[in-house]
């Protein structure tokens, strides 16, 4: 346990706030690749199933990702196959 | 009025003075501190513990024992180390400590100590900063805080903690809040807080702070065009040359690889301006920073100049700085490239050499387009020094050899679109603008090799784009 937060001091011009907003999402899914990544608890790939089912009939590409345990962070190699083939990723499903 | 005292146990001076302690507390009101051990004194009730040294900072204790006298908080009057006639005025006690001498020296308060100074000031409000602050999560590791924030070049950034910016100020005398002057492209306006929060990160050492300064201040000048250097196509950078006796004194490497790592000078104090630019400017490649392709030295780029030869008057004191002083020269500078002249053996085939090499800056068929740092070995050096030469003869053996009849070089001449307006057909053209191009010395010894640094396409305004001298002050 820290006695004193630890703190630095801010080297921009301040421009913009201290807590960051998040990336806003897209406007549209028209043209880009959804991926749909597995948490690997129960019914996860018949929930996705379902939405997969959904977007195709709307004409947006699917890709399918699994990572191999819900109770850990996904693994590397996972992740970089999402960088690389999607533009935005549905993870799911939680109970 | 009141008396107190000032001690720690570690101090000889302060041990003697236990028994006349002992005996002014009978006699008058008097409250002793102790900075590192509440049972010093012995013997006496009522000693106050400052080991957190609050009282010591702020009564502005630099030796202990130290006698003061308070009025309304206030200090009055002191006395620092032990001597009797001082002692007896601020007492009204003649013959305190019997036996003793009539003086003792007493030793450094512990407010003093490496580090010290600077933690007391952030801690009981001496300091106080203006830039907001960022806190970060116990679970959360600043480097990466720094990364995601957008802070860094690329490479780990130093975490900005209020003790190492409090510690960078400390090598300036200047006031945190003085204003540099505005950065671009956002055009905030930098002050000597912001500068030691970015040379924080930059690695930097306090002592390197002023160069820092004047580096930021020199890139500011109108002259210079940092906004444009950042926004151009162009490679360049920002690209520093350092004169003078601060070069030695902070450890500066000006001999084998000065161009490259190594050093932590050369190294920190270009990242420093870089950061500026970025953080507080708001200067960032795909932004405004439109380089095609950039180049290492826009990490960093700064080395000090071979000043060991006192035949070979330094880049500085060429462009009109006082001889002995220091300063930083600006250029605007991309990587660097090799020349192997390794065959020449006088002074006038060396110029020829190293000429035909600096006919590529830019582009080879361009003139008065791109200027260019030369930078030149030792040993090449010493093919100059043998033949009596200084840095006018070199500067004027280069640009006789930079001097060429056009038409080789015209437009389309050879099939390459690029070239001299064919206007200037049957004329002599010289590649580089009147002082566009900087000659310095630098470099390790053992080979007959020198390096050109060339320069930015917007030096073919000269008006508007120039080099940049300026003093470094402390």
């Amino acid at each position: 346990m820290r006695n004193e937060p630890y703190e630095m001091l801010d080297p921009t011009g301040e421009l913009s706030p201290v807590i960051r907003t998040r990336t806003p999402p897209p406007e549209g899914l028209d043209g880009m690749v959804v991926g749909l990544l597995c948490i690997a608890k129960e019914r996860s790939e018949e929930f996705l199933d379902t939405l997969e089912t959904g977007l195709a009939a709307l004409g947006i590409s699917v890709r399918r990702l699994r990572k191999p345990t819900h109770t850990k962070p996904a693994p590397a190699d996972v992740i970089q196959d999402a960088a690389e083939h999607c533009d935005v990723v549905v993870e799911g499903l939680a109970d | 009025m009141s008396l107190i005292a000032i001690v720690k146990r570690e101090c000889e001076t302060c041990q003697l003075l236990a028994p006349v302690l002992a005996m002014l507390a009978g006699r008058r009101p008097l409250v002793v501190y102790s900075q590192d051990d509440p049972g010093f004194p012995p013997g006496l009730p009522g000693v106050r513990d400052d080991r957190s040294l609050e009282t010591s900072w702020r009564h502005g204790v630099e030796i202990v024992p130290a006698l003061l006298e308070l009025d309304g908080g206030a200090v009055v009057a002191r006395s620092e180390g032990w001597n009797r006639a001082e002692w007896a005025t601020l007492t009204g006690i003649a013959d305190l400590g019997d036996g003793l001498p009539a003086a003792r020296p007493g030793c450094a308060s512990r407010t003093l100590d490496p580090g010290m100074p600077e933690r007391l000031a952030l801690r009981y409000g001496g300091l106080a900063f203006r830039s907001r602050r960022i806190e970060v999560a116990e679970e959360a590791d600043p480097l990466e805080i720094a990364y995601d924030r957008g802070w860094s070049d690329g490479l780990p950034v130093v975490p900005p903690t209020p003790l190492r910016v409090a510690r960078m100020l400390a090598g300036t005398d200047r006031e945190p809040d003085e204003v540099i002057g505005p950065i671009p492209p956002n055009l905030v306006r930098c002050t000597v807080e912001k500068a030691a929060v970015n040379a924080v990160m930059a690695g930097c050492r306090p002592e390197y702070f002023p160069v820092v300064l004047a580096t930021i201040e020199a890139a500011l000048r109108p002259e210079f065009s940092m906004h444009g250097l950042l926004a151009t196509l162009w490679f360049s950078g920002p690209v520093i040359i350092v004169n003078g006796p601060v070069a030695r004194r902070i450890g500066m490497n000006s001999g084998g690889n000065a161009l490259g790592q190594g050093n932590r000078a050369n190294s920190t104090i270009g990242r420093a301006l870089q950061l500026v630019v970025r953080n507080v400017g708001g200067g960032i490649p795909g932004e405004v920073d439109r380089s095609v392709l950039g180049n290492p030295g826009k990490h960093t780029f700064c080395f000090a100049e071979d000043e060991s030869d006192p035949r070979w008057t330094p880049l500085n004191v060429a462009r009109g700085q006082p001889p002995g002083s220091s300063s930083v020269t600006l250029f605007h500078g991309d990587g660097v490239q090799a020349v192997g002249a390794q065959a020449s053996r006088t002074p006038e085939a060396l110029c020829r050499s190293l000429a035909l090499a600096l006919w590529a800056v830019g582009h080879p068929k361009l003139v008065r387009f791109s200027n260019a740092i030369l930078v030149i070995s030792p040993d090449h050096w010493a093919i100059f020094k043998s033949a009596g030469w200084g840095r006018e003869e070199v500067e004027r053996g280069l640009r006789e050899a930079l001097r060429r009849p056009a038409d080789a070089l015209l437009a389309d001449a050879g099939g390459v679109a690029e070239g001299v307006d064919r206007a200037r057909a049957g004329t002599m053209v010289d590649k580089f603008h009147e002082g566009g191009l900087l000659v310095v010395r630098a470099g390790g010894r053992g080979g007959l090799l020198s390096a050109i640094i060339g320069g930015w396409s917007a030096q073919r305004n000269p008006a508007e784009v120039r080099a940049v001298t300026h003093p470094i002050r402390t």
